[in-house]
């Protein structure tokens, strides 16, 4: 067990490397810094002392290190169109996206659970086959597309919630900005959060449906069933514990492209979150943002994953015996 | 299991071995795809929209690429059965005055080119990759593994959007309209390569091993001609199924990047530009120039899944013995 998870904190640390070697070498050679800060009427004196001052003319190696020192301290360094530091402008956006990931995350558990073990039960009843062939259309329908129909009809047409930013926010501590203590701030995190967490809600629903119908095939289900154990006991104790493991997996790697799908759904709402600062950097090629970006959800996703396969033991018994074996 | 179909059709063929077309009319497939009604109309409607985005030219009412046919006058005409109507735009025009239903038709090819083409592109750098991995073993697969596990921590629509950036930054944005389509689907075909190495490397694991690789290499024939020859038709069965999702999947992730603006300029609209474009007039009540490109695609993919989920279940015969009850 100890070792498993030190190896999978050692195969953390080298895919963080290789972000960071990636995330380096954009920053350093996709375009040329300086000439990103300085005027036209620049001379080349000047960029050149510029360049001794930047540390452009070290070794790539010590460059590598500084930079990687530099992003354990937060320092990205400046944003090409904003003349920022881009840690303060990730910073400033990154409670938003959190929020609007969290929302998204708690409505596709919430319902898909109980949808998929509901269709998974009663796969023939009416309301299964409706849950599933709408399933298939949501997975069909692009994020973005489903946000354009969402305001179409609730903002637009009804005119119930309002079609983009988050509402009144207020700020808490020093720096995060929450929208979930006010109502306006409520309000407008409900079409997104939907959008954003449609296409998950799918996902675990199907999954945990397959999983149920495999599961309850199995034989230690019949055995509960032959013991005379009432239906519930044997449906959320011993069917719905079985399909946990890959709904874990799933949810968890789900969680890291719900911090993905964020960059669609803030364009769509105009949510003022990390997403949208990324798209724009793509779009002018602001490489600082791009490589920090790149850097943090590298983090996060590295994160999850070690979380996930560390919860994968906790729950599975078996494999505690088999990994620690091997 | 006496009932099971295919050990029926199995048995009728190996008493009187027919031709390829006489076996594939006999086939569990072909009964399989007749019995269920969802996807012959999946496969139907497939069939309609490719061949109309394969014709736009000569099924589309306008060349929406054609300056000398588009007058900004037309701007914004709703479709037919409104007020202000024009028979002339069956379902209306966009704000420079195209007509929408060319616009679709001309969408939907370019959305269909990409996506076929970064699928082509992700399964052969995919299916090379997987067989290499499998077929040596050692450290040349370690690495590919290692690299597919990175990349897997990553989805596809952030590395595609990265790839883009990073092509944007370094080729500039100079003579953006002619390399925009190329870098979009190299960036959705180097984001999807994984799925298929990772299935073709479990299936080769296991062909290798079997009598007639080994058969193979007994009698020296060079390693790269077994893996072309012999193992490859034997892996490709799960790779159908994963092309197809795949399809649905790069054709959507296409219409993101180009919702996003990061894709087709707008000069080549696809259908994910026109709804770009559409969703600025959204406010102003002019839905149908994001809601008819929205509605085309969400078909398309519609059906492309639809068929893609009847391909892996008809292919998979453990699910369907599992569906008996």
């Amino acid at each position: 067990m100890f070792g498993f998870i030190t190896r999978r904190i050692a195969m953390a640390l080298v895919v963080m490397f290789v972000v960071a070697l990636i995330s380096f070498l954009l920053f350093r050679f996709v375009g040329d810094p300086v000439n990103q800060m300085v005027g036209i009427e620049t001379t080349p004196e000047q960029r050149e002392a510029l360049r001794q001052r930047l540390g452009l003319n070290d070794p790539v190696l010590t460059q590598f290190l500084r930079y990687v020192l530099g992003a354990i301290r937060f320092d990205f360094g400046n944003s090409y169109q904003f003349k920022q530091p881009v840690a303060d402008l990730i910073g400033r956006r990154l409670p938003a996206t959190l929020e609007l990931s969290f929302a998204s995350a708690v409505f596709a558990l919430l319902l898909g659970v109980p949808m998929g073990v509901y269709t998974g039960l009663n796969r023939d009843a009416w309301l299964s086959k409706l849950l599933l062939s709408v399933s298939l259309a949501g997975i069909s329908l692009p994020t973005f597309f489903i946000g354009i129909l969402f305001i179409f009809f609730f903002s637009v047409t009804l005119q119930w919630l309002p079609s983009f930013g988050r509402g009144e926010v207020v700020t808490l501590g020093s720096f995060w900005d929450t929208g979930f203590l006010t109502i306006s701030g409520l309000k407008a995190i409900i079409l997104p959060a939907i959008t954003l967490g449609l296409y998950q809600m799918t996902l675990i629903m199907r999954l945990i449906r397959a999983e149920m119908l495999e599961v309850m095939r199995t034989d230690h289900i019949r055995f509960a069933r032959a013991r005379g154990l009432p239906n519930r006991s044997v449906y959320y104790i011993h069917a719905l514990k079985n399909t946990m493991v890959p709904v874990i997996t799933i949810t968890g790697l789900q969680l890291g492209s719900i911090i993905a799908f964020a960059i669609i759904t803030e364009t769509v709402f105009q949510w003022p979150g990390m997403g949208i600062l990324f798209l724009h950097a793509v779009q002018n090629v602001d490489i600082p943002i791009m490589a920090a970006y790149l850097l943090l959800t590298a983090f996060i996703f590295v994160c999850i994953n070690l979380i996930v396969d560390i919860l994968y033991v906790v729950i599975d018994p078996r494999l505690r015996t088999e990994r620690s074996r091997t | 299991m006496t009932d099971n179909p295919s050990t029926v059709s199995t048995s009728e063929v190996s008493q009187a071995p027919r031709s390829a077309i006489g076996r594939f009319f006999d086939s569990d497939l072909l009964h399989s795809f007749l019995s269920s009604r969802v996807t012959v109309l999946a496969a139907f409607t497939t069939v309609v929209l490719m061949l109309a985005a394969l014709f736009a030219p000569l099924i589309a009412p306008f060349n929406p690429f054609d300056l000398a046919q588009i007058s900004i006058m037309d701007a914004r005409i709703p479709p037919i059965g409104m007020e202000w109507s024009d028979p002339r735009y069956l379902l209306g025009t966009d704000d420079q005055g195209r007509d929408l239903l060319s616009g679709i038709l001309y969408g939907m090819r370019i959305s269909l080119a990409v996506g076929f083409l970064s699928v082509a592109f992700a399964a052969v750098l995919g299916i090379s990759l997987g067989l290499i991995s499998g077929y040596v073993g050692g450290r040349t697969d370690a690495i590919i593994m290692r690299i597919a596990e990175v990349q897997l921590t990553f989805p596809a629509i952030l590395l595609a959007l990265l790839i883009d950036g990073i092509a944007n930054g370094i080729f500039g944005n100079i003579n953006r309209e002619t390399w925009a389509i190329w870098i979009l689907t190299f960036s959705i075909g180097l984001s999807f390569w994984v799925q298929y190495a990772r299935t073709v490397r479990g299936s080769t694991l296991v062909e290798k091993n079997k009598e007639y690789v080994q058969a193979a290499r007994v009698i020296g024939i060079p390693a790269w001609i077994i893996m072309i020859r012999h193992v490859l038709p034997n892996v490709l069965g799960p790779v159908l199924v994963i092309a197809t999702i795949n399809l649905a999947l790069a054709i959507i992730t296409e219409a993101t990047l180009s919702f996003l603006g990061v894709g087709v300029p707008s000069t080549q609209p696809s259908l994910g530009t026109l709804i770009r474009i559409g969703n600025d007039f959204l406010f102003s009540g002019e839905w149908w120039i994001a809601i008819f490109p929205g509605l085309a695609l969400a078909i398309l993919v519609l059906a492309v899944n639809l068929l893609g989920d009847w391909l892996r279940d008809a292919l998979n015969p453990k699910l369907r013995q599992g569906e008996r009850p």
